[in-house]
């Protein structure tokens, strides 16, 4: 186990601990909920799994940089920021895929403009915002998270 | 539109199933086509597979845990009051505490918008959820280490908070026109 995992472990169990002692029938819902969501997420996280397996393991890292990797340029760039934006997948696992990419060769602006657009901007929950917020605030909102995606991950990459 | 929201939920379910199902068939054949990958591709599976195996059971109990002390009346009641760099700060505060995913949220941000929230506030509130949550960070700081995880946060913050500014700034001069024109 990495030291990361046994720090994120550790300050959870201590979480648990505090909250079991204070109230028992509040532990036992957050449990509860706890593994639902668990079992809610699996089939989404097999799905990466397999994916991020298929994509390491087949395709060279050259055949991934070459699309989104350093010398990709604009195009790799922006295509994966496009795809952030349409792709659908609970943001925790985000991160393992955007892992995966890094590992495979991605350049870093791509694996951060990915993130962020991924959580930032949902094509899927547009109309939902659409909705509460209106069409004025909810267009306005994800094109500018779009362009706060590009700028967060040109500096992320500068600094990296 | 809880209902509504359930149904969703189910139905979203039953497609996740559906999607599984064709990419574990993907997966099996192409280790029949390629078998001397195949080891490489199980390698790479089963060394993410551990990783998240690890982690995120603590996160959904961190998840559960937070659910149940914090509720939403809570987060209703902290939220909007404030204007200023204190509103801000309580918006991201607030919007990253781990309480569920992004459609959880707009419900939140209908009340919040009621109760006459700033637009800077609630753009704030709304990219917190999204994009900077505390069990994201934890599975940020797993996969993609402290620098990375570090920096993005830091960027998030600078820009999230231009970008609720001038959304407000915008927003409201268009009301301000309106009410003139009208």
């Amino acid at each position: 186990m990495s030291p990361t995992a046994i720090f994120i472990n550790s300050f959870v169990l201590l979480f648990l601990i505090g909250s079991f002692f204070k109230d028992k029938a509040k532990t036992k819902k957050a449990l509860k909920v706890a593994l639902k969501s668990f079992i809610k997420m699996l089939p989404m996280v097999l799905m990466i799994i397999i994916f991020i397996g298929l994509l390491l393991g087949l395709l060279e890292p050259e055949k991934i940089s070459q699309f989104i990797g350093e010398q990709a340029g604009w195009g790799g760039f922006f295509l994966i920021a496009v795809a952030g934006t349409i792709m659908h997948i609970p943001s925790l696992l985000s991160f393992p895929l955007a892992a995966s990419l890094l590992e495979g060769g991605a350049a870093v602006t791509s694996v951060a403009v990915f993130i962020t657009t991924l959580t930032m901007i949902g094509v899927v929950m547009l109309p939902l915002e659409i909705q509460v917020m209106g069409k004025k605030f909810a267009l306005l909102r994800n094109g500018f998270s779009f362009i706060v995606a590009v700028l967060i991950a040109l500096i992320l990459g500068a600094i990296i | 539109m809880k209902n509504k929201m359930k149904e969703q939920h189910i139905k979203e379910g039953k497609k996740n199933i559906i999607w599984l199902t064709f990419a574990i068939l993907i997966f099996l054949i192409t280790l029949k086509i390629v078998p001397d990958k195949s080891s490489a591709v199980m390698a790479a599976s089963w060394s993410y597979f551990k990783e998240m195996m690890i982690l995120l059971p603590a996160i959904m109990v961190l998840m559960g845990l937070f659910m149940v002390w914090i509720s939403k009346d809570l987060v209703l009641k902290y939220l909007g009051k404030d204007s200023g760099i204190k509103g801000m700060l309580i918006s991201f505060v607030l919007g990253s505490l781990p309480t569920g995913p992004l459609y959880v949220a707009f419900p939140l941000v209908a009340g919040l918008k009621q109760k006459g929230a700033s637009i800077t506030n609630i753009v704030i509130f709304l990219s917190a959820w999204a994009c900077i949550k505390l069990p994201q960070e934890m599975v940020e700081l797993q996969f993609l280490g402290w620098k990375f995880m570090t920096a993005r946060l830091v960027l998030t913050i600078i820009f999230v908070t231009i970008m609720g500014i001038g959304m407000g700034k915008l927003l409201n001069m268009q009301a301000v026109e309106s009410i003139e024109r009208g």
